[in-house]
């Protein structure tokens, strides 16, 4: 008969794959360095992007375009894009992993956004950006028809804890 | 089994009950080091002293008795570098590779399959300085002891391993092992570990040696049984098993495509990313054969695909190619470093048998069913309602399971069949369809900016 130890199995992941979700405003998100962070596109100007981030714990807000100058609608409140990032962060990590790496205590009935007690802090626009730039990198490297046997341990599907 | 097969039935099953002898006792040793590692070797204590003392004992004698005794010592006394990470590593390999081995052959024995002769390697070259550090931190820190920064710093070194495509492999292993840990940590607030899975990841990736593998072009027909589909955040692979047909010989052939990919590209929408192997894609959706011509080799039995050493033939039914040519196909040899018990995956065609949760009953042996890709058709309910069943029998967690690659099953007395790659060239069914077409987009926007973004 089958053992089901999960401490004792060597191919189920444990990733669970992203929720899908449309990428045209806020192509990208991640938590790093202790902070939700990523990118939101500009809806006036293609080529600009906005870089916002989130600090845990603290929740240190900040906003700026990819050439360094500081978000116009960041005040004392998030601005528009810090609220796409973490409406769209939810999107894809679910509302309870993003909750807990922030800190955030939702009220009942409430967001995420409402858990929030938010102040202006500096944060990492270029490596944010830099670390976009990374991820975009993937997607220019090429096929590779070598075995890569590794793959053996990610079988496609469900994540089983 | 369908008449005729049903003393071929019962010889499986057996095998698949059957434990190897001195298996049990080869996973306890191994089970030692996994728990050393999940506290970590920086300060083991008594109880991982003597796991590792066990693990030394039972090399007595070997070439690997040196090695590894000198390292549990260095261990004890709290010194941990490289070269005892290595001997551990090699001596937790060895005794999964002879796990490996006695599961292979009491399977092949009942299948009746026969392997080519084992081939020879030399290790040319291994991980590079930034991996092997973080990976002796790993080690010296113990699972459990893994946070952000620890988890992060995997990830950092990946860049510069995919830039050399020799270390392709070893990026792509230590992404997705750095993901694990980065959704993971701080690890010392979960409930479990998954010992083994990181210890094999950890240990591949310290031994993981590009070699020169021999390669030689083959002539032929490659008939597909079907395809088994991996994922990770950063990596899409679709390994298709078939037959190669060249002559009167009949072998079993794989060959597997890697596309790099980001977390936001899931479900049916990888496929996407394999476009430019439209041969190969084609050949799985509409079940073609391939005629090939000097398609490279290695004396694994890997196809390195060329989609220009190969044109589509006529449509073949996977399943009559099962019943017909599986049975006296000759397999290829495992390479030396492969030898795992969960790196079994052999091509199977399984009929006439019981279903029930989540589970095929052939009658004498249960097989768990795997879990099922999205970026295919097979729902566990057709499973539950299938009569026959091409999939990989594997083994891990000390039993045998299956992966469905394709099923044939009746569906509101309809009988219905579906194979894993039916999706390749995109989902036939309409509500998967749409879902691909929204979420496939993301394919889409993320090569628009990295199109005006990284070239500026």
């Amino acid at each position: 008969m089958q053992q089901t130890d999960p401490v004792r199995r060597s191919t189920a992941p444990q990733v669970p794959p992203v929720h899908p979700r449309k990428l045209n405003k806020v192509p990208f998100v991640e938590f790093s360095d202790g902070r939700l962070q990523g990118v939101v596109s500009s809806g006036s100007d293609v080529t600009r992007v906005y870089v916002s981030s989130i600090s845990a714990g603290d929740h240190g807000l900040d906003c700026s375009t990819n050439n360094n100058r500081p978000c116009g609608g960041l005040g004392a409140s998030p601005c528009k894009h810090i609220q796409s990032l973490l409406a769209e962060a939810e999107n894809q990590f679910g509302s309870a992993r993003v909750a807990r790496y922030l800190g955030i205590e939702v009220a009942e009935g409430g967001g995420l956004l409402g858990g929030l007690h938010p102040v202006r802090a500096k944060g990492q626009a270029a490596e944010v950006f830099s670390s976009f730039l990374r991820h975009l990198a993937y997607l220019e490297l090429p096929v590779s028809v070598e075995p890569l046997s590794e793959m053996q341990w990610f079988p496609a599907g469900p994540v089983q804890l | 089994m369908v008449p005729g097969r049903a003393g071929a039935a019962v010889i499986l099953a057996d095998a698949l009950n059957r434990v190897p002898e001195g298996l049990t006792e080869a996973m306890a040793l191994v089970d030692g080091l996994d728990d050393a590692l999940v506290h970590g070797l920086g300060r083991p204590d008594e109880s991982h002293l003597s796991a590792l003392a066990n693990l030394a004992a039972v090399f007595a004698g070997s070439p690997l008795a040196e090695p590894v005794n000198e390292a549990v010592g260095k261990i004890e006394a709290g010194s941990v570098t490289d070269e005892h990470l290595l001997a551990l590593a090699g001596a937790r390999c060895a005794l999964l590779g002879a796990a490996h081995d006695a599961l292979l052959a009491g399977l092949d024995q009942a299948l009746s399959r026969t392997r080519s002769e084992l081939v020879a390697l030399a290790p040319r070259r291994s991980a590079p300085a930034g991996v092997r550090s973080w990976l002796r931190e790993l080690a010296i820190t113990g699972w459990r002891g893994v946070d952000h920064e620890i988890a992060a710093a995997g990830a950092r070194a990946v860049p510069g391993l995919l830039e050399d495509p020799q270390y392709r492999r070893l990026a792509v292993l230590v992404d997705g092992l750095a993901a694990e840990l980065r959704a993971a940590a701080p690890v010392a607030t979960q409930p479990q570990v998954p010992a083994r899975r990181w210890a094999d990841l950890w240990a591949r990736a310290l031994l993981t040696a590009q070699a020169d593998v021999p390669v030689s072009p083959v002539n032929g027909r490659f008939l597909i049984l079907g395809a088994d589909l991996r994922e990770h955040p950063t990596a899409f692979q679709v390994q298709v098993h078939g037959l190669l047909e060249s002559g009167a010989e009949v072998r079993l052939a794989r060959t597997s495509l890697t596309a790099a990919k980001v977390d936001t590209i899931t479900g049916a929408s990888v496929w996407r990313l394999l476009e430019d192997f439209p041969v190969l894609l084609t050949a799985l959706a509409k079940h073609q054969s391939v005629e090939l011509t000097g398609m490279p080799q290695t004396a694994f039995g890997d196809l390195l695909w060329d989609d220009s050493r190969a044109v589509a033939g006529e449509v073949t039914d996977p399943f009559a190619t099962a019943r017909v040519r599986l049975g006296g196909a000759v397999a290829a040899s495992v390479a030396p470093l492969e030898r795992h018990p969960a790196a079994i995956l052999e091509p199977v065609l399984l009929e006439g048998y019981q279903t029930g949760e989540g589970r095929i009953d052939l009658g004498g042996a249960v097989l768990d069913v795997d879990p099922l890709p999205a970026a295919g058709p097979i729902t566990p309910a057709m499973v539950a309602a299938s009569s026959a069943c091409i999939g990989l029998l594997r083994h891990d967690t000390g039993g045998w399971s299956v992966r469905p690659l394709a099923v044939q099953a009746l569906v509101r007395k309809k009988p219905v069949e579906a194979h894993t790659g039916d999706w390749a060239l995109g989902p036939t069914e309409p509500k998967a369809a749409k879902a691909e077409a929204l979420a496939g987009a993301a394919v889409e926007v993320l090569r628009e900016r990295a199109g005006r973004l990284l070239r500026k």
